[in-house]
């Protein structure tokens, strides 16, 4: 989402030197100017260009839902409201941003806190190999929920039972997520001083105790990056779903949106463009609500 | 209330690095007890074995009347202020300074009331409700201390509590601290590298050099009697003169001087012995004309230290210092004596450089 920058047409003004400089001098000095200022007029139109480039959908994804037939091109809308009635009509639609939401927030949960707890042991333990393990469970994360394990992965959960339920859905996406989240939460926990954690065991807190009071509270901006990072990647997230669950009922709104289509076989852009701005909103909503509720500021250490 | 006793205390890091190495001492119950020592002595490492922090290698800890030595940090009843201070960048002052009580599920209002009252004892009235962050370094230090009282603690650990102030607040807060200590009687164990610090502060002293203990005393004692050569210069604004001196005939040579065999080493030496002479800066004195039992000397470089002046001269191949009333200030290139007041004189062994007598 990189905002148009407005072009900047001001030249940088040539500090003129007090005393006046041979003529072949001043010559260069002012080519010197003039390819600075030329250059900088390029660099404002790139970047007018790339701007636009990345605003045209954000555009559409706005404009789109309010027009009675919208297209995949851009044009002025012929007002209405029709598209969401028809949306609302739609037994799967609004049901499935509930199942997304629903799947988000599980994940989330089972990241946050297992994540924590991989995160703090992995922080403050020495294990043999531990960067390693970390790098390797990094690596292998990527293909979890990744399209090449799919088979494997669809295999295990079938053997399991858990094809067509969320405890498969949640679970899969979790191991996906964790190694990433533990690798962040892990540098952030290294950051807190160890000293604070030495001061609570003194008074007599346990392991638990030490996390929940003291090193959740200062890595709360990470948790919470986190938190809104899971759900952003289950929000998002289509194959995972779509393999693992059999029931339309079930489905979340990434993949219900894969669904929509007119009679004649074609992509309903009517349906598929209300639907996407609903789409968008709760990950928009979710942001802001963490953001102002446990914001991202960072305590760390007061000295040292 | 209790006291401390470690006996062959051996705190071995992973690695092989020895940071306690076979320890022995006996810190009496309310004694305000310092571990003083250059950087990487194992001072903190003792401290911390002593806290429950460090796992202890062999040896025994008894705090009180109870073996404490495999026990968890938190039964142990210590409490200890970090370098660091460790305040909760979290929690505001008052909810810093109830901590301990809120893992013992201390009610509320009664934590909050003891987190004033303990506070205000400490002047840190009307800054209850701010967060540590919003401190100054002193309100901070209070802040861990009064954390660390709060609770009554048997015995209360400070690790070089003093070293993040500015010089001029460091004395103030160590008057401070000793008042503290001494309203609380509680046990104190406290590190310090600064030995003007150990000797302003402490009942006793321990000195550590390499993870041994080399001198355990008042401060009186490791001042005027050092154990050996190391405590020697370590103890005092101004290290100690300690040059190589032989026995000769009932007095010591140094260089081509003679001085009168120190009292108390008589009989303890025998003649031609490779001894060590030491005397203290404070104790030498400076005469421009020649004095019975002086070593003639050339100033070389003069120090202002405010009300008296420290000399550097030379003897021959032997460097002095010598600490100097201001008005008898003499200038660099300067002959004359320098004249040991023969009782402060001290003598150790050239090869183990243990103290004789
Ligand atoms: N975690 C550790 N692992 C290995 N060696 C350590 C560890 N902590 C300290 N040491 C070593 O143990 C020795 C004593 O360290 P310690 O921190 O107790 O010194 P100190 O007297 O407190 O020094 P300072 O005045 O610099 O704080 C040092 O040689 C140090 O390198
Ligand atoms: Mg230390």
């Amino acid at each position: 989402m990189t905002s148009t920058p407005t072009p900047t047409s001001t030249p940088t003004s040539t500090t003129t030197p007090p005393v006046a400089p041979p003529p072949n001098v001043r010559k260069v000095a002012a080519n010197a100017s003039l390819r600075h200022f030329l250059s900088r007029v390029a660099f404002a139109i790139v970047m007018t260009i790339v701007g636009v480039l990345f605003a045209l959908p954000m555009v559409w994804l706005v404009l789109a839902p309010f027009d009675a037939t919208p297209s995949l091109t851009l044009s002025w809308p012929d007002w209405t409201l029709d598209n969401f009635a028809r949306l609302f009509e739609n037994p799967y639609a609004l049901r499935s941003i509930g199942n997304s939401l629903l799947l988000g927030v599980a994940t989330m949960v089972i990241v946050v806190g297992f994540g924590a707890l991989a995160a703090y042991a992995m922080s403050r333990i020495r294990i043999p190999g531990r960067d390693g393990i970390l790098y390797g469970l990094l690596l292998l994360s990527s293909i979890v929920t990744g399209t090449a394990a799919m088979v494997p992965t669809f295999q295990i959960i079938t053997q399991l039972g858990l094809i067509n339920s969320y405890t498969g859905v949640v679970l899969v996406l979790a191991g996906g997520i964790l190694p990433t989240v533990i690798f962040i939460l892990k540098d952030f926990m290294d950051s807190i001083p160890k000293s604070y954690e030495e001061s609570a065991r003194l008074y007599g807190a346990g392991p638990f105790r030490i996390l929940r009071d003291v090193v959740a509270p200062i890595a709360r901006p990470g948790l919470a990056f986190i938190a809104i990072w899971t759900i952003v990647q289950v929000w998002g997230n289509f194959l995972v779903p779509f393999i693992l669950l059999r029931s339309p009922d079930l489905q979340p709104a990434a993949v219900v949106m894969y669904t929509f289509y007119t009679e004649s076989g074609q992509a309903d852009l009517r349906l598929i463009s209300a639907f996407a701005l609903l789409f968008s909103a709760p990950v928009l909503i979710i942001y802001f609500v963490v953001n102002r509720r446990y914001g991202f500021r960072f305590h760390g250490g007061i000295k040292s | 209330m209790a006291g401390i006793t470690a006996t062959q205390l051996v705190k071995e890091y992973p690695g092989g690095v020895r940071g306690v190495d076979e320890i022995d001492v006996e810190i009496t119950d309310g004694e305000f007890f310092a571990l003083l020592g250059p950087s990487g002595c194992g001072k903190t490492t003792l401290l911390r074995s002593i806290a429950g922090l460090e796992a202890i290698t062999s040896g025994t800890l008894v705090i009180g009347d109870r073996d404490v030595t495999n026990a968890e940090p938190g039964v142990r009843g210590v409490a200890m202020v970090f370098q660091d201070y460790a305040l909760f960048p979290h929690m505001d002052v008052g909810d810093n300074i109830a901590y301990p009580m809120r893992i013992k599920r201390v009610k509320r209002d009664e934590r909050r009331s003891t987190a004033e009252r303990v506070g205000d004892g400490l002047s840190l009235q009307g800054l209850i409700e701010r967060r540590p962050g919003q401190l100054s370094g002193g309100q901070q230090q209070r802040v861990a201390l009064a954390r660390a009282v709060a609770t009554t603690p048997d015995v209360l650990l400070l690790d070089e509590p003093l070293s993040n102030l500015d010089a001029r607040l460091r004395l103030e807060a160590r008057t401070f601290l000793k008042e503290l200590q001494r309203d609380l009687g509680v046990t104190t164990v406290f590190v310090t590298h600064d030995q003007a610090e150990a000797l302003a502060l402490a009942d006793r002293i321990a000195v550590m050099r390499a993870g041994k203990l080399q001198q355990i005393g008042t401060p009186r004692e490791v001042f005027q009697r050092p154990n050996n050569t190391f405590v020697a210069g370590f103890i005092g604004s101004t290290p100690m003169n300690l040059v190589p001196a032989t026995v000769e005939g009932g007095s010591i040579a140094i260089g081509d001087a003679r001085v009168p065999v120190p009292v108390g080493t008589e009989g303890l030496v025998r003649d031609g012995q490779a001894v060590i002479w030491g005397i203290r800066p404070e104790y030498l004195r400076w005469s421009p004309t020649e004095q019975p039992g002086g070593i003639p000397a050339v100033v070389s470089v003069v120090e202002n230290l405010g009300a008296s002046v420290l000399i550097a001269v030379h003897a021959g191949e032997l460097k002095f210092q010598v600490v100097v009333p201001e008005d008898q200030e003499p200038a660099p290139g300067d002959r004359g004596w320098i004249v040991p007041q023969a009782p402060k004189t001290l003598l150790f062994d050239a090869e183990s450089t243990q103290r004789i007598g």
